[in-house]
């Protein structure tokens, strides 16, 4: 076998190819795998989302539906809570229909042009800029006091105040949206989620309530936007119904990120389980491979199966010689399969930007594999070895 | 003293369609140190004594002793064991493995026969100095001439130190200079006591024996012959020079009755 490093390479070939694809698949796999669990927003995986979306229809007699009373402290209370604010979208139009525009001056007369501009108004509890993770460009947010005292006042996201031309809050600037004025007091720079509040005006839900009304309940249109600790969110979703509706939790729906855990695994899961088909269908026809040259190898070494049957070799000898080499170039197969199937994995991360994962378990395996490939293929040609007739074998 | 081949009416028929009686009722006995030449045409029945000599076939009929022992029921384990150590066959076509070194092919005589791995090496180079070949032993087989591979095939053989030394047809594949230089080894082993049984078709081969037995129609007929010169080593007799000195008996072979085996 050594004696010929041409044709044991050749044999080894079919394993080669199939420990390589093994090798590369189930590391580009866990290579995939590693990238999706790092891309998995941490933000993501920490929201909470309330919503009393629910058929009113459906509710039992007596029951309300809505958030409850005062959702954000019932969401404070709620163990791996960080924050917790709600919102919800006034329904701001105008007795003619139209939709309000947002301006820094008053509206001219009816019939005649508004000068200002349109933006979305959002009525947001005081907590919700921490749960949103809200970073201030100028001024300040509201807090608790401009709720309970329904105050005339409102934060612009960076982008409404940039519509609008607004780009400080030194002087008290006055917004009308419609015919209210509000006095803006802050600009948010950035937001970690919800983006929409960049393009929004945001004014206190008291003050929202008094001026264009309340939301109608269960339409879905209060939202409870809960920010949880790190890990903390699966279990925040399942206490929270109860937190906020103990008198019936299923008024409310809530959404919790998927479990990262969960969603790695099945991805995993699905991902190792093609490429392992792949490679078993790979390693199937290297086995052919190995079969076949060992087959073909037998049949030319016929005189010399009949040489060492008159030497003395039993049968089983026989057989055990082409099984050893057969499941040697498997293993030596394997070993090479290992090194290119993790040269590919090196490679293709390297390209895609990728940390290359790899099992150190399946390269050790591969050359064991390799080996047993190719003693499952070497059964038959060794078969057929072992049963040679020295007699007819020496004759030729 | 116990003959190294002893066969008792032994037989061998092919089953089939029509029954092949390739081997009739043959008696042969060869003693340790003796060097015994069967000839017969093609056909005759010698490939079927020779597989039977070296174990490689089973008679259906009588019984085969080589050096006493009786093979018959032994299973294949034992009867393999039993031709790697009581043996040693040498080829027309040699038989060499060609990637391989001659050294190499010499020790592969002794890989099945439970010779320590140390103790192969140090045989075969003495099996190798025997034959004349010491400064070949490391040439690959492939790349030795014809007598030098025929002569490795002797090595090889010898190196097992086997009770007999089966020849088939040693000369067949080499030309007249060669053939006489390997004939002249096998004098050569028989001065050294080796026991010699040669199956060639050549008369000119067979004469060199002690002793020459015909094959006909597979029946052995035995020709106590000898040829008057002393073997041993000495200038190169040829075949025709001994076979002129013993003129050969017609061959009796019976016809078989019809029935026996």
């Amino acid at each position: 076998m050594l004696a010929r490093p041409g044709r044991t390479a050749l044999t080894g070939l079919g394993t080669v190819i199939g420990i390589t694809v093994f090798v590369a698949t189930l590391g580009l796999a866990s290579t995939a795998a590693g990238q999706i669990g790092d891309r998995f927003d941490a933000m993501t995986a920490t929201e909470v989302t309330v919503t009393d979306q629910s058929n009113v229809d459906d509710l039992p007699g007596g029951v309300e539906p809505g958030l409850g009373e005062d959702p954000e402290k019932a969401a404070m209370a709620v163990n791996g809570v960080t924050a917790a604010g709600s919102y919800f979208v006034p329904d701001i139009r105008e007795p003619g229909g139209e939709s309000a525009q947002g301006s820094l001056l008053p509206p001219g007369p009816p019939g005649t042009e508004p000068a200002g501009v349109s933006v979305d108004v959002l009525a947001v509890s005081p907590g919700y800029f921490d749960a949103v993770h809200a970073r201030l460009a100028h001024g300040r947010v509201f807090d608790s006091f401009h709720e309970e005292n329904t105050q005339p006042v409102a934060v612009l996201g960076r982008a409404a105040a940039h519509r609008i031309g607004l780009n400080g809050v030194e002087h008290r600037p006055t917004l009308f949206v419609g015919r209210h004025p509000f006095t803006v007091i802050g600009i948010v720079e950035d937001v970690e989620r919800h983006p929409a509040t960049l393009a929004s005006v945001m004014v206190p839900r008291s003050s929202a309530m008094e001026t264009w009304g309340a939301p109608e309940p269960g339409m879905g249109e209060n939202t409870l936007i809960v920010d949880t600790r790190m890990g903390a969110a699966q279990q925040v979703g399942d206490e929270i119904r109860v937190a906020l509706r103990p008198d019936h939790p299923a008024a409310l729906q809530v959404q919790v990120p998927p479990d990262p855990r969960t969603l790695r695994d099945g991805i995993d899961n699905d991902l190792t389980g093609l490429f392992m088909a792949l490679a078993v269908v790979c390693l199937g026809v290297g086995a052919l491979g190995i079969a076949n040259t060992t087959l073909v190898s037998v049949i030319e070494r016929v005189p010399e199966i009949g040489l060492r049957r008159a030497m003395g070799a039993r049968r089983s000898q026989i057989a055990a010689q082409f099984l050893t080499e057969s499941a040697g170039s498997g293993f030596v197969g394997g070993m090479v399969g290992a090194a290119l199937g993790a040269g590919t994995v090196v490679v293709v991360s390297l390209f895609q930007g990728w940390g290359p994962l790899l099992d150190p378990r399946t390269i050790a395996a591969a050359p064991l594999i390799g080996a047993g490939v190719g003693l499952v293929a070497g059964a038959y040609p060794a078969w057929r070895a072992a049963r040679t007739e020295p007699a007819q074998a020496l004759r030729s | 003293m116990t003959p190294v081949i002893d066969m008792r009416g032994v037989s061998r028929t092919f089953d089939g369609p029509s029954p092949v009686h390739a081997l009739r009722d043959v008696d042969l006995t060869i003693e340790a140190g003796e060097y015994v030449t069967v000839v017969g045409p093609s056909g005759s029945g010698k490939s079927t004594f020779l597989n039977l000599v070296g174990l490689l076939d089973t008679p259906t009929g009588g019984t085969y002793l080589i050096d006493g022992i009786d093979p018959a029921d032994m299973g294949e384990r034992h009867r393999s064991a039993l031709r790697g150590d009581r043996i040693g066959f040498v080829f027309q076509s040699f038989h060499l493995i060609g990637h391989r070194s001659a050294l190499d092919n010499t020790r592969l005589s002794m890989v099945y026969t439970g010779v320590p791995r140390a103790e192969r090496t140090a045989r075969a180079r003495t099996a190798l100095r025997r034959v004349g070949l010491s400064h070949r032993e490391h040439a690959l087989a492939a790349t030795l001439s014809g007598g030098e591979r025929q002569r490795v095939a002797i090595a090889r053989a010898l190196a097992a130190r086997p009770s007999l030394l089966l020849c088939d047809e040693p000369t067949g594949n080499l030309d007249s200079t060669t053939a006489a230089s390997v004939l002249s080894l096998l004098d050569e082993l028989h001065a050294d006591g080796i026991t010699l049984l040669v199956v060639t078709h050549d008369t000119g081969v067979a004469a060199r024996g002690q002793r020459t037995v015909i094959i006909r129609d597979g029946c052995l007929s035995e020709g106590s012959r000898r040829c008057p010169a002393a073997p041993g080593p000495g200038p190169p007799r040829t075949g025709f020079r001994c076979a002129t000195s013993c003129p050969k008996p017609p061959p009796a072979c019976s016809p078989v009755p019809a029935g026996r085996r």
